[in-house]
């Protein structure tokens, strides 16, 4: 008899426990008519981990570096490890929980980032760590990011956060709730849209253009984890034009690479002359961010070198990559040609290539 | 740390898991460390206080227990010698002395409060006074923090020492369990203000772990996060708009305020108390019911037996009583008589003690005019319909409809809208505004704008609106089917299948509808703040 009550509880909160994950799923965002962004992180864990170059950091990587160019062009097989307004501490752990699955040759982090030496908005976290599995990295990432009202469990039972969602579900959260088209390219967001770049407002003249500590702490921090793996870490500050770069910044950076024996390339300076970046055609936001042709172009250079100093392998006669990459590389041209459909019909990107995300097909399904 | 709050729900698993562990005599010890690490996360410096209330009573309770057994021993070993009226003059001198430990362990303690709640206030109706005089200066005010829970503590505390003073059960020998007493955590923010005598038998005793017990104490916390958190939580915003802005909501808007917050304040002051509840029940503790369906109230005096029960009588044993029967009250009493007769003259002192009895109750609820007004108009409510008894037994003899449901109902609305009214006091910034405010029910007319969408501008939405009549009706349904039985017992008797649906209903409308994290305000609880 008390056996059979035991029982009846346990079955009772196992019931309970699947009622209130079902009700977690069903009210976190699913990201996929708006703010894609929110699903880059979460598309990794359903990746083939195989690649040779793992980039990490924030939207000048998401929306300037293409994977696929990377593999069209040279057989570089790569990941884009980044998010919005991604944090170095994010970016930090978003590595380390990486090289538990894979050792890349090379890692390529965007400094930008450096700026922020304190959690900025609640929501950009969420955009990153949400989408991140459990784990200690995860713990740490959570920790490092929080703003003063934020609890950490939350985090961990995001439904303590998105319960107030419940007067805004629509029928995507219905549809997505057991799983998601993939949107990005190896984490790469495709744009086709042009904006070009008009006035961009010159820096701000600040009282101190240091990093701050807790910046560096964590740059410190990737240059040991990359040492300790044996990886070779590489920093580039990417060819956006705006948010300004300061030279003060940018010699700081220099500074660091060269007491860390590591590389960095400000493609900034290379930009136009070297890289033919037009910025009244391949950007989509004046300057944030490169357009699909902005970052072929800026990929394409990036790659030389990545093949040319760092020797990378070229894989594209090995059969173990040809037809997973024949898939991404039939996804990323379905989903150009979807967006450019769509820019020619509207005037402006209605869907973001949401019909080519069928191609994609479902994160779950892989 | 707030009762709803992620730490609190993490505090209690912890202290659960040790609790049934442990040897059963180390529980209270347990409890008692659980309780000053509870209180030491408003701030460390706060145990001072409670710290000092703690040895006061002890060493006052201890040296009046002495004088009582020094007594009897006196008097037993005197049996023969002494005479009836030596007996008598020893007593009174052992009562003297124990009335000076008594007095000296009051004044300390109510002074620490007073001087910590209401310098200030103090202060500043002295600055006021000086203004009006075109004084020229003012007194600067001070910067003092409330400790934690403190009028609820102290009262506790000078109920026990009075107690011990009038002989009605022995002194806590132990000071440690004193201590529990007064710290115990989960009736320390806002009561029920217990009793010694009340809270002993279960606080200090072994409790195995009993299923049952637990999943009452469980489902009553539940039910408590329920009313705080669906209810007075979503309600706070609607009513905050309201009284935050006096100028724009005028008319029938202060109605609508004084309704939400009457639906506010009961939830989120009967959730905390169902916590409160809960919480020790979990632990096989025993705690003071502290309201008996207060709405359902069909005067003001019964409203005030029904609602934060433990106050109002700690107020009648403590306080009223005393000072009805005390010497000076009796010597008025007799020249009031000679004075004004009978009839008016035995009233006199009675009135006085309930008006000193709700002067302090309001000075009690806080150090502002708001309150004090707010005893005052109880207290007046209270003697006019009891100087018009004659006239409602004349009208109840010529028309029979005492018994009816619709003068019962009646009677119930007449006595919640009053209420309402009077306790609208809480909320405004100021008499004046309040004041001012009720004129504008009589005198602005514009009950069109709250059914053409003003309803929508107080920050609620009509999901909100769903949602809080759903969750209302449900208290009220819970409410009036617990009249004879607890619910919760008849819960127990239904099917399995009923009494788990009912749990995890109960549990996922909190985790949904909740108002709670990013986009809500952490709301104290109302009476955590008196």
């Amino acid at each position: 008899m008390k056996i059979k009550k035991i029982l009846i509880n346990i079955v009772a909160l196992m019931l309970l426990l699947a009622v209130i994950i079902f009700l977690q799923e069903l009210f976190m965002p699913k990201y996929m008519s708006e703010i894609p962004e929110g699903n880059l992180v979460e598309e990794y864990y359903s990746e083939e981990k195989k690649h040779d170059v793992i980039f990490v950091g924030d939207c000048e990587v998401f929306s300037n570096v293409s994977p696929v160019t990377l593999w069209e062009k040279y057989g570089i097989t790569s990941y884009i490890r980044g998010s919005a307004q991604q944090l170095i501490w994010q970016s930090y752990y978003l590595l380390e929980e990486t090289l538990k699955y894979e050792k890349p040759e090379v890692v390529v982090f965007n400094v930008l980032s450096m700026k922020y030496n304190e959690p900025q908005k609640e929501a950009y976290n969420r955009l990153t760590l949400d989408g991140m599995k459990l784990s200690k990295q995860k713990i740490g990432a959570i920790k490092a990011s929080m703003m003063e009202d934020e609890d950490l469990i939350t985090y961990i039972f995001p439904l303590l956060r998105y319960h107030s969602r419940w007067n805004d579900i629509k029928a995507e959260d219905f549809k997505y709730v057991l799983g998601k088209d993939k949107q990005s390219h190896n984490g790469y967001l495709m744009r086709v849209d042009i904006k070009p770049v008009g006035y961009i407002p010159k820096g701000r003249v600040m009282a101190d253009y240091s990093f701050g500590d807790n910046s560096y702490y964590y740059l410190e921090k990737m240059a040991k984890l990359c040492m300790e793996n044996d990886v070779e870490l590489i920093l580039i500050k990417s060819p956006s034009v705006y948010p300004y770069w300061y030279p003060q910044w940018d010699q700081q950076i220099v500074d660091f690479a060269q007491e860390n024996d590591l590389t960095y390339i400000n493609f900034l300076e290379v930009a136009e002359d070297k890289i033919g970046i037009e910025y009244d055609k391949d950007t989509f936001d004046g300057g944030l961010h490169l357009n699909l042709s902005g970052a072929e172009k800026f990929t394409e250079y990036f790659g030389e070198i990545l093949r040319s100093d760092f020797n990378l392998p070229d894989h594209r006669d090995e059969e173990d990559y040809k037809s997973i990459w024949k898939d991404k590389t039939d996804f990323y041209y379905a989903m150009k040609e979807d967006q450019e459909r769509e820019l020619k019909e509207y005037g402006y990107l209605k869907s973001y290539g949401a019909v080519a995300q069928t191609i994609g097909g479902s994160l779950d399904e892989e | 740390m707030l009762f709803t709050s992620y730490e609190f729900i993490l505090f209690v698993v912890i202290l659960f898991v040790i609790f049934y562990i442990i040897p059963k005599r180390f529980q209270w010890m347990l409890l008692l460390l659980a309780s000053y690490v509870f209180y030491s996360f408003a701030g460390l410096g706060y145990l001072a206080y409670i710290l000092a209330t703690t040895l006061s009573t002890y060493l006052a309770s201890w040296r009046i227990g002495l004088l009582q057994t020094i007594q009897a021993d006196y008097l037993k070993d005197n049996k023969e010698g002494l005479s009836r009226e030596e007996r008598k003059t020893y007593k009174a001198q052992i009562k003297k002395k124990q009335r000076m430990r008594l007095v000296f362990c009051m004044v300390f303690n109510f002074g620490i409060l007073a001087v910590l709640k209401y310098t200030n206030f103090t202060i500043l109706n002295i600055n006021s006074v000086f203004d009006l005089l075109k004084v020229g200066r003012n007194i600067p005010v001070l910067s003092f923090v409330l400790p934690l829970g403190i009028s609820f503590y102290t009262f506790q505390t000078m109920g026990y020492i009075i107690d011990v003073y009038r002989d009605k059960y022995p002194y806590e020998k132990n000071i440690f369990k004193l201590a529990l007493f007064i710290s115990f955590f989960p009736q320390l923010i806002q009561g029920p203000i217990s009793r010694f005598d009340d809270l002993k038998e279960t606080l200090f005793s072994a409790h195995s772990f009993d299923a049952m017990n637990i999943s009452f104490g469980l489902q009553r916390i539940l039910w408590g996060f329920f009313k705080k958190l669906v209810v007075a939580d979503r309600l706070l915003v609607a009513v905050n708009t309201i009284v935050r802005n006096p100028d724009d909501y005028q008319g029938v808007y202060v109605l609508v305020g004084m309704f939400f917050y009457a639906i506010q304040l009961y939830a989120d002051f009967t959730g905390g108390i169902d916590i409160a509840i809960g919480v020790a029940e979990v632990f096989g503790i025993k705690l003071k019911e502290n309201f008996e369906r207060p709405y359902f109230s069909k005067s003001i005096t019964e409203y005030w037996r029904r609602w934060h029960i433990t106050l109002g009588t700690w107020f009648r044993e403590y306080m009223f009583f005393p000072i009805s029967v005390s010497k000076s009250m009796l010597n008025l009493s007799k020249r009031c008589r000679k004075i004004f007769g009978d009839a008016i003259g035995k009233r006199i002192p009675v009135y006085l003690a309930t008006i000193i009895v709700w002067f302090t109750t309001g000075v009690w609820h806080g150090a502002a005019w708001n309150f004090i007004v707010w005893g005052l108009l109880n207290c007046l409510v209270i003697l006019v319909s009891q100087e018009c008894t004659p006239l409602y037994q004349r009208f109840h003899n010529r028309f029979n409809v005492l018994h009816t449901f619709w003068y019962r109902l009646f009677q119930v609305a007449r006595t919640f809208w009053l209420m309402s009214f009077l306790r609208t006091l809480d909320c405004y910034r100021n008499v004046g505004t309040t004041f001012r405010m009720y004129g504008t029910v009589f005198t602005k007319w514009n009950w069109n704008e709250i059914f053409n969408g003003g309803l929508l501008g107080l920050g609620l939405t009509i999901s909100d609106y769903i949602v809080l009549i759903l969750a209302v009706l449900f208290i009220l349904y819970v409410s009036l089917a617990s009249r004879s039985v607890g619910y919760r017992q008849q819960l127990a008797r239904k099917p399995l299948t009923m009494r788990y649906l009912s749990y995890f209903l109960l549990i996922i409308s909190i985790l949904i509808f909740g108002a709670y994290g990013v986009g809500y305000d952490a709301s104290q609880f109302i009476y955590s703040q008196f």
